[in-house]
């Protein structure tokens, strides 16, 4: 475990914040939090590397209890914990240059080793042509690079996200978010992700934990807390978003052919005369789960859009799992693959 | 050939009594202000670090700074210099002239200056600090490279306006004693009913203050 947090509790003033929070993060994971605002995320975000301080319980980050720190101690920690804000926190007098560099020169490195860790990470996050540029020149999602650059310059373990996405639109987040996938993936570093955005939950994490009055609601794997959208969900999104609960409902992911667009779910529901709803964008929740395009309908129409999509032949993975057919995907490629052109003409 | 005389008449009071009192003014201004800036960094550096948000929050520390710098404040100029004339003649030897009135002028204007460049400091975003912080920035380390050097502007502005202040400061300890312009416009000007000199040195005071007000301006856009 890279954290291990026990019977945290944490109050400013006479305000609660953290009451008795239990949580594990995996070594070399990505880690959502999510809540509502004041449930507690960015304070337990903030415990994680020591800028808030709690009252009680045990939080080991990397091997170190991270009450037990002098001050001194602290600052050589820090050192192994990135993070990155929602407004960027840069200084706006200093270059890109400058900014990423200010870690390194506050721990006193060479000017040679600075240099050339700069632009190497510079390079990574994708904007080594921006070095002499000011914050002020720069577009959100580049500041939020800079940011990231600047968090990794210490070859952090672990890198801390504050809303790191909330401040820019979907499709910038989207590139943060795949930049951030690719750190987790090259460099190992865990990432605990603190949003209140589904799409960057579902998207980025593969486990998160919602809280919920200091404490963690509920927690697991992304995907199945998507499916199983227990109370602690629902009220995160709000009810107008989440599915009727009158209606006991179905979610499957349809494996979509390339040449099938978006449009098959809006034929289907016409000829099929009920409602989908797409639960997300194009899946990208996790390695092991199935690419395609999660969707619900009413569980009583079942019948129909399995011999719909049986039709089409689209293959559909059940993600509740205990009932329905399933088709492993392996056996849907061989097929796909041998009637190619059958499915393209059907399915167009 | 009367504006030949005037001219005249007005060159030999500015030659001999104006002009060197310009020099006195820029002294005590330029020696006060640098003083001033010195302690009065020094001062908001700590009550910056122990404010109530500040750094490593200290409530019997600020307050005791908060006191001293409230309290110096609320002395009118003038009254400081006059109270605290003993005090200046141990320290420069002397309670009158332009290096007697270095001591009080810098004794009100540091507090004066803390107070802009703490409230300078406080103006930079709380998430940046956290920022230094998360990765192993020292108290001082943020104050200096990351409070300071976004703060610059402000800082440049504020002391430009405290500059201006503190010019017609270094005027009113003229009365008191102190020489420069401020004494050249009360004792040569406006006790001896001599009108040039009078106005004469209110222009050189106003042509001083724009020339300020220009520098600071043009040192904030170079900044900021």
């Amino acid at each position: 475990m890279m954290i291990r947090a026990h019977n945290i509790v944490k109050s400013f003033g006479d305000t609660p914040v953290l009451c008795d929070l239990d949580l594990d993060i995996r070594r070399g994971g990505i880690y959502g939090l999510a809540g509502r605002s004041g449930a507690g995320k960015s304070t337990l975000l903030r415990c994680i590397n020591g800028l808030e301080s709690y009252d009680n319980g045990s939080l080991i980050v990397d091997g170190v209890d991270v009450r037990t720190l002098s001050r001194k101690d602290m600052m050589a920690f820090r050192k192994r914990i990135g993070m990155i804000f929602q407004h960027f926190s840069l200084l706006e007098r200093l270059t890109v240059y400058d900014n990423v560099a200010l870690p390194l020169r506050c721990w006193k490195y060479k000017s040679g080793f600075i240099d050339r860790k700069v632009r190497e990470l510079l390079e990574i996050v994708g904007i080594p042509e921006k070095v002499r540029q000011k914050p002020r020149e720069l577009s959100g999602g580049q500041k939020q690079r800079v940011a990231i650059a600047r968090a990794l310059s210490m070859d952090p373990h672990i890198l801390l996200c504050d809303e790191a996405t909330s401040a820019l639109d979907p499709k910038t987040s989207q590139a943060i978010i795949n930049l951030l996938i690719e750190i987790n993936k090259q460099m190992g570093i865990t990432i605990v992700f603190v949003t209140h955005q589904m799409s960057v939950l579902r998207g980025l994490c593969r486990e998160i934990a919602i809280l919920e009055n200091g404490k963690v609601a509920v927690s697991g794997m992304v995907e199945e807390i998507f499916r199983q959208q227990p109370a602690a969900l629902r009220n995160l999104i709000g009810d107008d978003f989440a599915m009727p609960s009158e209606e006991p409902a179905k979610m499957v992911v349809l494996v979509l052919p390339d040449t099938v667009t978006g449009s098959f779910v809006s034929r289907m529901a016409v000829e099929l005369g009920i409602d989908f709803t797409i639960e997300g964008e194009t899946s990208t929740f996790s390695t092991d789960a199935v690419p395609g395009l999660p969707v619900s309908f009413p569980e009583k129409a079942r019948h129909d859009v399995e011999d719909y999509l049986g039709r089409h032949n689209v293959a559909w993975k059940d993600i509740n799992g205990h009932d329905g057919r399933l088709e492993p995907i392996e056996t849907y490629r061989e097929r796909y693959n041998a009637q190619m052109p059958v499915t393209q003409s059907e399915a167009v | 050939m009367h504006s030949t005389s005037y001219s005249a008449y007005w060159w030999k009071y500015f030659e001999g009594i104006i002009a060197p009192s310009i020099g006195a003014t820029l002294r005590m201004l330029s020696t006060s202000m640098a003083l001033s800036f010195v302690f009065g960094f020094i001062l908001a550096y700590f009550l910056v670090l122990y404010g109530p948000h500040g750094l490593r929050p200290n409530r019997s520390k600020y307050k005791v700074l908060d006191f001293i710098v409230n309290s110096i404040r609320s002395f009118p100029i003038i009254i400081l210099i006059v109270a605290l004339s003993p005090v200046t003649r141990i320290i420069v030897g002397t309670s009158i002239g332009e290096k007697a009135a270095i001591v009080p002028l810098t004794l009100a204007a540091t507090p004066f200056m803390a107070r802009i460049i703490e409230n300078s400091l406080k103006g930079v975003d709380k998430q940046l600090i956290e920022a230094a912080r998360s990765f192993g920035a020292s108290d001082f380390q943020i104050i200096m490279k990351v409070m300071v050097k976004e703060s610059v502007p402000m800082i440049v502005a504020g002391t430009t306006l405290s500059t201006i202040t503190f010019l017609s400061a270094t005027t009113m300890a003229g009365a008191v004693g102190a020489g420069g312009i401020g004494a050249v416009a009360l004792n040569y000007g406006y006790q001896s009913f001599n009108n040039t000199v009078l106005y004469t040195s209110v222009l050189l005071l106003f042509f001083m203050v724009l020339i300020i007000q220009w520098a600071g301006d043009w040192l904030y856009k170079k900044t900021v």
